[in-house]
């Protein structure tokens, strides 16, 4: 399997017919006890592209994130990754070809950034594992020298994430997945941390999944938003669109609570 | 009370010439006789008495003595861990059979005598010749001031007097709730005060009635008076040799040595041989010896210099400073230290080899952990000294089950401890990890375990430093070690004895903390540091 990055991504949300979908789910459904998180989710993510999932607590983002990196198995429906069902994946290969960004980083704590960085190369055997690290802490706008050996406690938390970001690259896979990376941060430092993963991710053409309760996250990064609300996507549309146009009277409502669309005035 | 004496006389005249010669020609091929005995002063003295006779006829002899209590020693004699103790007939009936007190002393003897060999196999040799029953006993100036000389007069004058009694006189029927029913004794107040400081508080005036034994060797001094139990409520409390089965069946011979001390032991004698021993502080061996040789049974020069055990020579000396003591003893604390660091380390090792991957494997699990640690946690709650004895049916006595009953205390702080730690390792980056593609396995060495270490290491402490305290327990089943000077000490009454094994065994404790304090820093990874 590679590892290059695909060709510079469109960015534009444009889906190639020919190609199968890097990520696609069917009429996935997951239930937890009496609380059903999706309820028949159906997805199709292209190679290169950024979609976002947007929504209010509880509305099934995050599962329906990690359907992709089997962290969450469906109860019914199916989990496509480049046209092949999922079910018959190695779930620890699928992982360590994915990237994968939390909120709060979760970087090991009793690892060095370098190290915390090299943690997928490791795993994939990889020879050049030092040299990828370094490689994607430049990447993220850390000099390794001056942070490869501090420890998770010793960053701050704009730091923090930027090696979470840099620990999800370090192997170049061809899709990462991101619940909520920015939203335990300051306006500013969210602000640029955004930038830089915008840039990162044009640069690479990477395949992103990004959940997110910041619609103006959603406008500035995805190709397309997707809005959940009770398991269902309530409306998918490019971020510009959903804003000008929304369908529904939720979106709309959403949109005008994030001071955006056509009640807003910012738009 | 004389048909026991009588019969004693009467057995020993008939068998000891037979069973001497028969030991002569057994004495190379038998087996060491295993000598016990409970842990108070009178008892380690019958023992050694028992002990010292035996080797004078030739007999291998291996001592046990100080066993914890009644139902330790009783245990150890009907498992077979040992031979032979020191038993009085009231505590068989009362202690062992559970009956009521009654009857008189011949009728007791038989009572217990066919009782035990009915139900265990176990023989009652015939008594001594002395009783040791309790001795209720006033200050003589009190006795004079009060004209007391019956518990019928305490009886008349106890609303204005304090009494101090032994926690377990305070509870039996045959103590002080029997002898309030009796004698209608009603104190002004009762303390519950152990046989060490009994006599000093009743000297200080603290307590102005105690319950005293028979035999006390400080019953000998002019200021006690011991008040007479004029309605006969004490059962009686006649000394006999109990020999368990297997004695009786390999080493007969040993037997009918035992027998030659029936009824030759009088109760004043008795109490002049505790006071050498508890108050003037003579060794075990000495006094025992030199007992022998009063009732004619050795010959000076037999055991002249048949030494026994250093411990029981090193009485704490009245002379000198405790410091000069404790350094002429340090052979023996030594010894005994390396003992104490042999059951802790011993039970300590094991219950990390089966703790930290059995807490592992509960971790993995899930279901029933809880119900596991729990189990773990009950028997932690159990009394040491009860644990200790419920491994003597199993195991023994000695070194073996004091070390499983020890490691049965270390598992649970281990166990809880590990699964405790592991489970709840940072659960962020627990998650990121497994999200990031590492294996199960992978998560637990490289993550879980490496983020618990310091917890896992916390649990390793407490149970060292409580494996160190209660090792001491271990000397009540035979099992050596600091403990041996402290039970020994408070059976004889002698603080510095005490000391010279509690002192190594806190400062043990300490250093053992302190070690693994260190470790447990050691062991926390770097990056959790502050």
């Amino acid at each position: 399997m590679g590892f290059e990055p695909s060709s510079q991504a469109t960015g534009s949300g444009v889906t190639d017919r020919s190609a199968p979908p890097a990520l696609e789910t069917r009429g996935a459904v997951k239930q937890y006890g009496r609380i059903r998180a999706l309820d028949g989710v159906s997805l199709q993510v292209s190679s290169g592209e950024c979609v976002a999932l947007v929504g209010e607590s509880g509305s099934g983002k995050t599962p329906l994130l990690r359907l992709f990196n089997r962290m969450v198995e469906p109860d019914q429906g199916e989990v496509l990754l480049d046209g092949e069902t999922a079910r018959t994946m190695d779930p620890v290969r699928i992982r360590r070809r994915t990237g994968y960004v939390q909120q709060a980083g979760g970087l090991l704590p009793h690892w060095t950034v370098l190290r915390n960085v090299q943690l997928v190369p490791r795993l994939l055997g990889m020879d050049d594992v030092r040299e990828r690290a370094r490689d994607a802490l430049e990447r993220v706008g850390l000099p390794p020298d001056q942070f490869g050996e501090r420890w998770p406690r010793q960053l701050s938390g704009g730091q923090g994430q930027r090696v979470a970001i840099a620990r999800a690259i370090a192997a170049r896979p061809r899709v990462i997945l991101l619940d909520e990376p920015f939203g335990a941060l300051d306006a500013i430092t969210r602000t640029e941390l955004r930038a830089t993963f915008g840039d990162l991710r044009r640069e690479l053409g990477v395949t992103a999944v990004l959940v997110t309760h910041d619609l103006h996250e959603a406008v500035e990064l995805a190709d397309r938003g997707a809005v959940l609300r009770e398991g269902q996507i309530q409306e998918i549309a490019s971020p510009q669109r959903l804003v000008a146009a929304p369908e529904s009277p939720y979106v709309a409502r959403l949109l005008a609570l994030a001071g955006l669309g056509k009640g807003g005035g910012e738009g | 009370m004389w048909a026991g004496l009588v019969a004693g006389l009467f057995l020993h005249a008939l068998l000891a010439p037979l069973h001497e010669a028969k030991a002569q020609e057994s004495r190379p091929e038998s087996r060491p006789v295993v000598v016990a005995s409970k842990p108070f002063g009178e008892s380690y003295l019958l023992g050694e008495i028992f002990a010292q006779l035996l080797e004078a006829r030739g007999f291998a002899v291996e001592r046990r003595l100080g066993l914890g209590s009644t139902q330790v020693a009783f245990e150890a004699l009907r498992s077979g861990a040992v031979d032979v103790y020191p038993e009085y007939t009231g505590t068989g009936l009362l202690a062992i059979l559970g009956e009521d007190p009654a009857g008189s002393s011949s009728q007791v003897f038989r009572r217990v005598h066919g009782e035990f060999r009915d139900r265990w196999g176990i023989r009652w040799l015939p008594p001594l010749g002395f009783q040791n029953t309790y001795a209720i006993s006033v200050r003589a100036e009190t006795a004079a001031e009060l004209n007391l000389r019956t518990l019928s007069d305490l009886a008349r004058e106890a609303p204005a007097l304090v009494g101090g009694f032994s926690p377990d006189f305070l509870g039996r029927d045959d103590g002080l709730p029997g002898l309030r029913q009796a004698y209608g004794l009603e104190l002004r107040d009762t303390r519950s005060l152990l046989q060490a400081v009994k006599y000093e508080a009743l000297q200080t005036g603290r307590v102005d009635v105690i319950d005293a034994y028979s035999t006390d060797g400080f019953l000998a001094r002019a200021e006690v008076a011991v008040l007479e139990d004029d309605r006969g409520f004490f059962p009686p409390y006649e000394a006999a040799a109990l020999v368990g089965v297997g004695l009786q069946e390999e080493v007969p011979g040993a037997v009918a040595v035992l027998t030659e001390l029936s009824g030759l032991m009088q109760e004043e004698g008795m109490r002049e041989l505790n006071r050498r021993l508890e108050v003037e502080g003579e060794s075990l061996a000495q006094v025992a010896r030199s007992a022998l040789v009063d009732l004619g049974l050795v010959a000076d020069e037999t055991v002249a210099g048949s030494g026994t055990t250093g411990m029981r020579e090193l009485r704490g000396r009245r002379d000198g400073s405790l410091v000069a003591y404790l350094w002429d003893r340090r052979d023996e604390t030594l010894r005994q230290t390396l003992r104490h660091l042999l059951l802790v380390g011993l039970s300590l090792g094991a219950a990390l080899v089966l703790a930290i991957p059995g807490a592992l494997a509960l971790e993995r699990l899930h279901f029933g952990a809880e119900a596991v640690i729990r189990g773990g946690g009950v028997i932690q709650t159990l009394p040491s000294i009860a644990l200790l004895a419920f491994m003597i049916p199993l195991f023994g006595i000695g070194v073996f089950p004091a070390v499983v009953a020890l490691f049965l205390y270390s598992l649970f702080p281990i166990l809880r401890n590990t699964y405790t730690g592991v489970r709840d390792a940072d659960p962020v980056a627990v998650n990121a990890a497994e999200a990031l593609g590492m294996t199960p396995l992978q998560i637990l060495r490289q993550v879980r375990l490496p983020l618990a270490a310091p917890v896992i290491m916390a649990g390793v402490r407490t149970a060292a430093v409580i494996n160190v305290g209660t090792a001491t327990l271990a000397a009540f089943i035979g099992a050596g070690g600091l403990g041996d000077p402290i039970v020994s000490g408070l059976a004889l009454s002698d603080p510095w004895m005490i000391l010279s094994g509690a002192i190594p065994a806190a400062l043990l404790a300490v250093l053992v903390d302190g070690a693994l304090a260190g470790a447990e820093r050691r062991v926390t990874p770097r990056g959790l540091r502050e």
